[in-house]
């Protein structure tokens, strides 16, 4: 994040933790999906990529607009994808000693992680904080002051996890309404990201040079993870379809046949 | 006989085919519709990300409803078609006439006589629609359901 004091080694150590962590739990779990380990692995290294390196760096991501849409895309975006993927929350709850096990499922029963999770309220959480990012002096101000920028960053990975969390997903989630309610949030929550990539295009945040290649990057470089959003939500409808078709059929009794197996 | 979600996986390919070559064609390509013209109003910004949105939405949509159609084998050709160039023409006549002349989001050309390609534009888009709607009035009558 920044090159005065240690902020890079604390970056470095948190993500290298994060890594550690999930493998030595899912070690111990037995025939835990290695696609699971996989996809938190590469969530892991998005975070650190857009933390470290030319893109964390000042003078590239608090003064160079690109750079800093790019962190946003690989931290607030890709990363929080695939870590939701990795079901975390699954491996806690089957790491954990059985009455710890109990205490994290009531927690995530509880009615302020219903209001969190929900979809419209995490979407507002996560694209309403990129429209204050873009469009106020916070952008100016977070350029200047490391700990600021600081905590911009984790408003972008904690809210960009929140909102992949409250659409898709295998991990435990019983407030998570209905498909039509997911989409419905998901188009608004992609429109309000597009109409604030060509507001970006057209004026940079307060205080900034102005730079349209970061506008176009911002619209263009999001479609692939609202694409996969889409397909997440259409798969999860067709294995409910298929499942409904299942219950239809008499046991026993051979039913039409399919052309693929998730 | 799965008449509607036949028609509606076509209307929403339709839509999608039709923003898809909107990008692809005349943003990539052609390079003559503009990213981002600065002039436009701010419900024309809002009614083009929302239609951004809601094509990707539909695309995805439309190819899962055809796989789970074909899968418990009632997926309709001809109706889909009919939903298809309904859903095409319809979106590409919203886009010529309310998103480019009443918005005023972006121009088709910039630099050029706007008018013939407006024409050319909207006569394609009314063709589409008046196709889809006639095939899925032909198609209706073919199920034997009431127009």
């Amino acid at each position: 994040m920044t090159h005065h004091g240690s902020a890079p080694l604390l970056v470095t150590g948190l993500v290298l933790t994060a890594a550690v962590a999930y493998l030595v739990v899912a070690s111990g779990v037995p025939r835990w999906p290695v696609g699971r380990t996989v996809r938190w692995l590469l969530g892991v290294a998005a975070v650190g990529a857009a933390l470290l390196g030319p893109l964390g760096s000042v003078g590239g991501a608090a003064h160079d607009l690109r750079a800093h849409v790019a962190g946003h895309l690989l931290l607030g975006m890709l990363a929080p994808l695939l870590l939701v993927s990795a079901a975390p929350v699954t491996l806690a709850l089957r790491a954990l000693p059985h009455r710890r096990a109990r205490v994290l499922a009531r927690l995530l029963r509880s009615r302020p992680v219903a209001v969190v999770t929900h979809p419209a309220v995490a979407a507002l959480t996560d694209v309403g904080g990129l429209w204050l990012l873009y469009r106020t002096d916070l952008y100016a101000l977070a350029a200047a002051r490391p700990p600021l920028l600081a905590v911009v960053h984790l408003h972008m990975l904690l809210a960009g996890y929140l909102f992949a969390f409250s659409l898709i997903g295998p991990d435990p989630a019983p407030h998570r309404p209905g498909l039509a309610v997911r989409a419905g949030v998901l188009v608004l929550a992609v429109a309000a990201h597009d109409v604030l990539a060509k507001l970006l295009y057209a004026a940079p945040p307060p205080g900034v040079a102005p730079m349209p290649e970061a506008g176009m990057l911002m619209h263009y470089g999001a479609l692939p993870v609202h694409v996969a959003l889409f397909v997440l939500l259409g798969r999860e409808w067709a294995a409910g379809q298929e499942r409904a078709r299942r219950r239809a059929a008499p046991v026993g009794t051979a039913i039409i046949p399919r052309t693929s197996e998730p | 006989m799965r008449t509607g979600r036949n028609l509606a996986a076509g209307a929403l390919l339709g839509l999608g085919t039709a923003a898809f070559v909107d990008e692809a064609v005349f943003h990539q390509i052609l390079h003559w519709h503009h990213f981002y013209d600065r002039a436009s109003s701010d419900v024309g910004l809002v009614s083009d990300g929302l239609f951004h949105a809601f094509s990707w939405f539909a695309t995805v949509a439309s190819l899962f409803l055809v796989s789970d159609l074909r899968r418990e084998r009632s997926f309709w050709g001809r109706r889909f078609l009919a939903g298809w160039l309904t859903g095409a023409g319809g979106f590409q006549l919203y886009d010529g006439v309310v998103q480019h002349k009443v918005f005023g989001l972006h121009q088709i050309r910039y630099g050029v006589d706007l008018a013939p390609y407006d024409t050319v534009w909207n006569l394609v888009a009314a063709a589409l629609l008046v196709a889809g709607v006639g095939l899925t009035v032909a198609t209706r009558r073919a199920a034997r359901l009431p127009v």
